[in-house]
């Protein structure tokens, strides 16, 4: 990405502009639904989708659905503007813009479906669409592993939450999001609760990043810096978040939900603080912090107080605004200088001051400085975890230790690059282009606006929110810039002193934590062998099942067909079976034996010719047989199909030496026989059980009215069952074209 | 297989397997008979003239690749389903068509369910063959 702005900032035309726009239209759209959400109300749409399962295409926009929406659109709009010009020129850059509007659309279908199926429909695109937008370099080794990486561990987690899902519409009798919540605390006390929290947990943590399965999302910044911005700050990260909210009225409240919630929230967000000081590089850094976010958040969702609630909707506004504006000033700076390693940046505040202003908008506010919305986050925060009932020491004291550490990055990050030090030699920085530095300016002033006149969002957004998640009015608290003296107040001034402590001596913290990391186990480390490891025991199951000899592959099926019969026989009980012999004519017994004969010539024989022709005769029994019982065209069919048989083996058999002596193979020997009782039995009890012959009587009847011919099979198969005659003709087409095309190859292959 | 008797008879032979194999389809949708063994009778007599006369001579006499022949009567069988569709029936509807008809006399049954099975035939005539000369021709 080195290299300076682009020259052309005209970006890339009209692939560069419609996404925009699009965007912008979104918005827009969700915009004009402020008001209703605002008098509480909700919108819901609903369309038939597969209605013998009850599932609709159903969306749904409340406080928090519109919240979200309001995020995604409006970051998207800026996000694509920048990237524009971030990459402008780029020879792949529709397929960059496409796949970021993919997302996006995925990322508000996920937020608005008010249908657990449709939910996951849109949560496994997101999975997909993120794949690719983390993996867009994919000329570069690393790009691609961690978008695999970031799939395998977001795709994994997918499965367990389609797992928790289905679970949770068996429990509830319904796929509607909306109706599982009208339901109360019915889900509580379902005995299936546990297995559905940890399912739905095993998901939304993996897609949230939450430790354990923290590792992938700092890998995942190997994707361009937009869609840093974008899918790390407002958008993928948090749908883990939004699910845990989402589903919050249903399930919060129990013990599980609290400790799991709160213990795994909290350690997420101090040890990320952690890591994000620790880290030198720009985005690790900022990745990190989204980390600690998204911690933060988890940790609120495991309350239930009014406080927590309105500190989740405060904070997930302040978090995307401020994250999403720090991603794209990191990305001017990366273009401007070629670097986002701290220790090579300093002195850009004078020669990049509009950046400056975004970024030092964004960090007072990431950081908590009044009068900014995330100095009112913060005070919430505090308010919020102090009113945890059960552990609030402990939630306070981790907010207060994440926030300092969060203070210290703000500083790290957005503070020394511009006004410390002086430009290092051999960078030739310069202001980013307007539409690089737009976005960045119109994000972070949000963040100020919205700090000095809260009213503005506690009606439109934070009230409907906490709605949302309670399921009762009146719950939200008020947003205040000044709350008063209180605990909060000295929570944050004692948040402020230690805050700064941290950055004052953050290289030598940052010496201290690389040494405290050695010692702690990171998966990202065994990832790889892990892989390997995959990959290995892939190959050892393929051998074993495929090891390329046709003698084991028919042994394998037709050992699948005898026991599956056998065992079905067992368990459904042994039809009770009275042979009559007494209509047996000496027509019919002689064609037994002729097969038979047939049969026991071919397992006997040496030469090859005679076992195809004793093959043949079996063949023709069989084709007695049918005209025996009437039913000429079958048996013609039979007989032409067993010519072209022993012609066709026959040739290519005649070319084989001959065959060695027949050895006797117990295996082989209890094996067919098996088949043979399993058949004979299953034909047996077939023929007992009275035919139904309803299907015949109205073939019979209508053959002649109404398809105009007199041969019943015939007319089934071009008329009755022409579909089905279409579907197998193809397969003939195909087996034939995928015979020949095997055939070829060999050949080929043993000409070289 | 050198023989001369062979080859000339084998001529003959497949010249009537083929005029039998139409004969076969043609009645099959009053007698037995049909696409499928149409198409099996009409393979028979090309596999034997390939046997006998190699399968060089076998595609010179077929002069079409029969994976051509076969990809065209799918697409006919197919073609025959959506054509039922012009006239606002379900997909692969047979469609009559009784030239001369008069109260007592149906006339000339025409139908779209001769073509489908004309489809059909060429389907198996064609994926027989396909098979049979590519394995002839790699031993």
């Amino acid at each position: 990405m080195a290299g300076g702005f682009p020259t052309d900032t005209r970006g890339n035309g009209l692939t560069g502009i419609v996404p925009v726009v699009f965007a912008a239209a979104l918005f827009v759209y969700f915009a004009s639904m402020v008001p209703t959400i605002a008098a509480t109300e909700v919108i819901r749409v609903s369309i038939p989708w597969i209605p013998s399962l009850g599932i609709e295409l159903a969306f749904l926009v409340d406080g928090l659905s519109l919240t979200f929406s309001l995020l995604i659109s409006g970051i998207g709009t800026l996000v694509l503007l920048y990237s524009n010009t971030y990459l402008a020129g780029h020879p792949q850059y529709a397929r960059f813009a496409l796949f970021l509007t993919a997302f996006m659309v995925s990322m508000l279908g996920l937020v608005l479906a008010d249908d657990l199926i449709l939910l996951f429909v849109f949560w496994e695109l997101t999975t997909l669409t993120s794949y690719m937008l983390i993996g867009f370099s994919h000329e570069t080794e690393k790009s691609r592993r961690n978008a695999l990486q970031a799939l395998f561990v977001t795709g994994a987690g997918g499965l367990a939450f389609l797992a928790g899902l289905i679970l949770l519409a068996a429990a509830s009798g319904t796929t509607s999001i909306s109706g599982i919540i009208a339901q109360g605390s019915a889900l509580k006390e379902h005995a299936m609760y546990l297995p559905i929290l940890i399912l739905l947990l095993a998901g939304t943590f993996t897609k949230s990043a939450q430790v354990p399965f923290h590792f992938w999302l700092p890998n995942a910044m190997a994707a361009p810096t937009p869609v840093s911005a974008f899918l790390h700050s407002a958008t993928m990260v948090k749908a883990g978040v939004y699910v845990m909210a989402r589903m919050h009225p249903a399930m919060s409240g129990t013990d599980v939900w609290l400790w799991t919630l709160t213990i795994l929230g909290a350690v997420t967000a101090v040890f990320a603080s952690l890591l994000a000081l620790r880290q030198t590089n720009l985005k690790q850094a900022l990745a990190y912090t989204t980390l600690m976010a998204l911690g933060t958040l988890t940790l609120f969702l495991g309350q239930e107080s009014g406080y927590a609630m309105t500190a989740f909707a405060t904070f997930l506004i302040v978090h995307s605004l401020y994250k999403a504006s720090l991603f794209l000033v990191v990305g001017c700076i990366d273009l401007s200088t070629g670097t986002r390693e701290t220790d090579q940046l300093g002195g850009l505040g004078r020669i990049m001051p509009i950046t400056a202003v975004a970024a030092a908008l964004a960090a007072l506010s990431m950081a908590g400085f009044p009068p900014f919305l995330g100095f009112i986050g913060k005070e919430l925060k505090y308010a919020g975890a102090i009113a945890v009932a059960s552990e609030p020491l402990l939630v306070a004291g981790a907010a207060l230790l994440s926030n300092a550490l969060m203070l210290a990055v703000a500083g790290v990050v957005a503070f020394r690059p511009f006004w410390q030090g002086s430009v290092p030699s051999g960078q030739s920085p310069r202001e980013a282009p307007w539409q690089m530095w737009a976005g960045p300016i119109i994000l972070a002033s949000l963040g100020a606006v919205f700090g000095v006149y809260p009213d503005l969002l506690q009606v439109a957004l934070i009230n409907p929110t906490v709605i949302s998640l309670t399921g009762e009015i009146g719950e939200a608290k008020e947003l205040k810039l000044w709350a008063g003296i209180n605990v909060p107040l000295f929570l944050s001034i004692a948040t402020f002193i230690l805050g700064l402590l941290f950055y004052k001596f953050h290289v030598q913290l940052r010496a201290k934590l690389e040494q405290g990391f050695q010692a702690i186990p990171n998966l990202d480390k065994g990832w790889d062998s892990f892989l390997d490891g995959l990959k290995r025991f892939a190959k050892w199951q393929t051998q074993l099942v495929q090891n390329g000899k046709l003698s084991s592959y028919l042994f394998g099926t037709f050992l699948t067909i005898a026991a599956g019969i056998l065992l079905t026989l067992v368990y459904t009980g042994m039809p009770m079976i009275a042979v009559d012999l007494s209509d047996v004519e000496w027509k019919h017994t002689s064609i037994a034996l002729l097969t038979i004969a047939g049969a026991l010539l071919a397992l006997v024989t040496n030469s090859r010719i005679a076992g195809i022709a004793a093959l043949g005769v079996v063949g023709i029994g069989i084709a007695l047989i049918f005209i025996v019982f009437s039913a000429p065209d079958v048996a013609i069919t039979q007989l032409l199909v067993e010519t072209l048989i022993v012609v066709l083996v026959a040739v290519v058999m005649l070319r084989l030496p001959s065959l060695p002596k027949a050895e006797f193979r117990p295996g082989r020997a209890v094996l067919s026989i098996a088949v043979g009782v399993a058949v004979s039995l299953t034909l047996i009890a077939v023929v007992s059980s009275p035919l139904d012959l309803r299907l015949t009587d109205y073939f019979e009847a209508t053959s002649w009215p109404e398809a105009y011919g007199r041969n019943i099979v015939n007319v089934i198969l071009v008329d009755f069952r022409a579909l089905d005659t279409f579907g197998e003709i193809a397969v003939v087409v195909i087996a034939a074209l995928s015979a020949y095309a095997l055939l070829r190859t060999t050949r080929k292959g043993d000409q070289k | 297989m050198n023989s001369v008797i062979l080859r000339v008879g084998t001529r003959y032979l497949a010249g009537l397997l083929l005029v039998f194999s139409f004969y076969m389809m043609l009645r099959g949708h009053n007698e037995p008979g049909g696409g499928f063994i149409g198409g099996l009778t009409g393979a028979t007599g090309f596999v034997l003239y390939a046997i006998a006369c190699g399968t060089q001579d076998a595609r010179a006499a077929l002069r079409v690749m029969p994976q051509t022949i076969a990809i065209w009567g799918l697409g006919i069988a197919l073609a025959v389903g959506l054509f039922a569709a012009i006239f606002g029936d379900a997909l692969f509807t047979g469609q009559w068509l009784f030239i001369g008809a008069t109260e007592t006399e149906k006339g000339l049954p025409l139908s779209s369910v001769l073509v489908f099975d004309i489809g059909v035939y060429l389907v198996v005539f064609g994926s027989i063959l396909t098979l049979v000369f590519a394995m002839e021709e790699e031993i």
